[in-house]
């Protein structure tokens, strides 16, 4: 089980456990304010995007191009930001910590 | 050929110019073909603006035909965002559990009655019959208010001969204002009574911008929706095996519903009027001029999708703009994903294989390229399991 607290723009906590799938669906499923995941997963929405805590930024592997240039052109991108429908759950991202960023 | 086959009409203009002129009413449009070119042009609303004249940025422009304002479709950012704020929360619900619940119910009972007839054909039987009365539930209204929307027949605006056509325009524009007067007289809890309740700038939203939403709820939701519906069904009629496939799986019919949007591309493009003298792979674009953004041509560009020219049902990267992109992607785009993802399960477990027939195309005419949208007619025949 890998531990993810989402953090929304209301300043809410959100604690969650799951071991598979991706940190939107997971997000989505327990209905976290911010993450839409409109497009359910295939990097066409931009609904999905979160600021990774940055100690754990370097832990996950680099963002595609296709998701580089999709958050090129989104709201309060930051050096840290992701979309979270192309980060998978796995004991990698075990206590991560993201920031919905929208 | 076959039915389901879409080509890549803008392929070789993308490939070598990027861009192409199309004359239109002597309002001259620049399409923009690079998938790259259509998100910043999209994202770049302060340079290519939708506020112009209304019917203006709509290709073929419909200055001559309408005066109403589009919102919050003409209307640029910052007030493009304040209009949105007050009906994003209502175009989110289709998500809602209820409304999936409801709109299962209609298409259930839509193909088994088409189940009982033998040959049909599928766009007046069908898809017509499934977006029309899917849209009383974003509406909010009673059910049997499709019926007149279906007796309009698919083209709302479009008579025999003329593609504009102003008189048959208005049979909606005097159908919407009636309603509105009515959901005056006797407030209720439709899109039209939250509408007119609701706040813009500390003021109560006036009569024409109501109409100038509702307007736009019909008018976008309709072709492109039907659309994606009959040919999604050529689709499964020449792939039967993706039935099969589908049948039961959520997971593939999450990704599905986004390629079939991709390929088909029910909207070719939107345009944008400039603001400021841009250079878009080697076209300049003066001011006061028209550009279109090129949804079609994007989401077949080979140097972002692999086997860009494919349907590939579990396709995993699926940058798409067939939905547009940035301040004014689709308003409607979580109904059209709710309704594509309840018409695949509920067709996949009713229906073991579709026969095509007969297909007349659709064949969009601009000007250097011809683009086959989907079909005038398509018979078919609907086997059940
Ligand atoms: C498969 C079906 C659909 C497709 C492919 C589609 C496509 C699009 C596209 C490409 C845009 C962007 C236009 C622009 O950038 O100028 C758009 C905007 C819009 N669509 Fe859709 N649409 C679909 C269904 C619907 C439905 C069902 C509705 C409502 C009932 C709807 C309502 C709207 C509205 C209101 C806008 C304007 C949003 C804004 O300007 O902020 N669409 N649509
Ligand atoms: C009051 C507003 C509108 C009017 C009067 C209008 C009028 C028309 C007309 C006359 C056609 C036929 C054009 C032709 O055959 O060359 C057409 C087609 C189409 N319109 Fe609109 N339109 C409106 C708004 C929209 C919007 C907002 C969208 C999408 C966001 C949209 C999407 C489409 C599509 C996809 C087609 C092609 C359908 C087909 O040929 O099968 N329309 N519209
Ligand atoms: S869910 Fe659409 S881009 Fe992540």
């Amino acid at each position: 089980m890998a531990k993810i607290t989402y953090i929304t723009k209301a300043g809410e906590e959100i604690q969650l456990e799951a071991n598979s799938g991706s940190l939107m669906e997971l997000a989505v499923k327990h209905k976290v304010a911010g993450i839409d995941g409109d497009c359910g997963g295939v990097c066409s929405c931009a609904t999905c995007h979160v600021h990774v805590a940055p100690e754990f930024y370097q832990k996950l592997d680099a963002p595609t191009e296709i998701e580089s240039d999709m958050l090129e052109f989104d709201d309060n991108v930051t050096e840290y930001s992701r979309l979270c429908c192309q980060i998978p759950i796995s004991a990698a991202v075990d206590g991560i910590t993201v920031n919905v960023a929208n | 050929m076959s039915a389901s086959y879409f080509s890549d009409a803008f392929k070789d203009t993308r490939e070598t110019m990027g861009t192409c002129p199309f004359n239109d009413q002597n309002d001259p449009v620049t399409m923009l073909l690079r998938f790259k070119d259509v998100r910043k042009t999209a994202h770049n609303t302060k340079s290519f603006s939708s506020a112009a004249k209304p019917g203006r940025i709509v290709v073929p422009s419909e200055v001559n035909i309408r005066e109403t304002r589009q919102i919050p479709f003409e209307v640029d950012p910052p007030e493009h965002t304040e209009y949105r704020a007050l009906v994003e929360d209502w175009f989110k619900r289709p998500l809602d559990i209820d409304y999936e619940f409801k709109l299962t119910r209609i298409v259930e009972a839509e193909i088994d009655r088409v189940l009982q007839k033998g040959a049909i054909e599928a766009i007046s039987e069908l898809s017509l019959p499934i977006q029309s009365k899917a849209l009383t539930l974003l509406l909010n209204i009673s059910l049997s208010e499709a019926e007149t929307w279906i007796s309009w027949g698919t083209h709302v605006f479009r008579s025999e001969d003329s593609d504009l056509d102003a008189d048959k325009a208005s049979i909606l524009y005097d159908y919407i204002d009636a309603e509105i007067d009515k959901a005056i007289a006797a407030p209720d809890d439709s899109l039209y009574s939250v509408l007119l309740n609701s706040e813009y700038q500390g003021r109560k939203m006036t009569k024409e911008e109501v109409k100038g939403v509702l307007i736009l709820t019909f008018a976008g939701g309709r072709d492109t929706v039907i659309n994606y519906l009959t040919n999604t069904i050529t689709y499964l009629a020449e792939h039967p095996e993706a039935i099969e496939k589908l049948n039961d799986n959520p997971a593939l019919v999450n990704t599905a519903i986004e390629e079939f949007v991709r390929y088909f591309s029910p909207l070719t493009h939107m345009g944008r009027v400039v603001k400021e003298e841009k250079e878009i792979s080697g076209h300049i674009a003066k001011e006061d001029t028209r550009v279109s953004l090129c949804w079609a041509s994007a989401n077949r560009d080979e140097s972002i999708f692999e086997n860009a020219n494919e349907i590939v049902l579990d396709r995993k990267m699926n940058p798409h703009v067939a939905f547009g992109f940035g301040a004014h992607k689709c308003l409607g785009a979580t109904h059209a994903r709710q309704l594509m993802k309840v018409f695949l399960r509920v067709l996949t477990e009713k229906v073991s294989s579709i026969e095509i027939i007969d297909a007349v195309e659709n064949i969009e005419d601009w000007g250097a390229h011809k683009r086959k949208v989907g079909f005038d007619k398509l018979t078919i025949r609907l086997n059940a399991k």
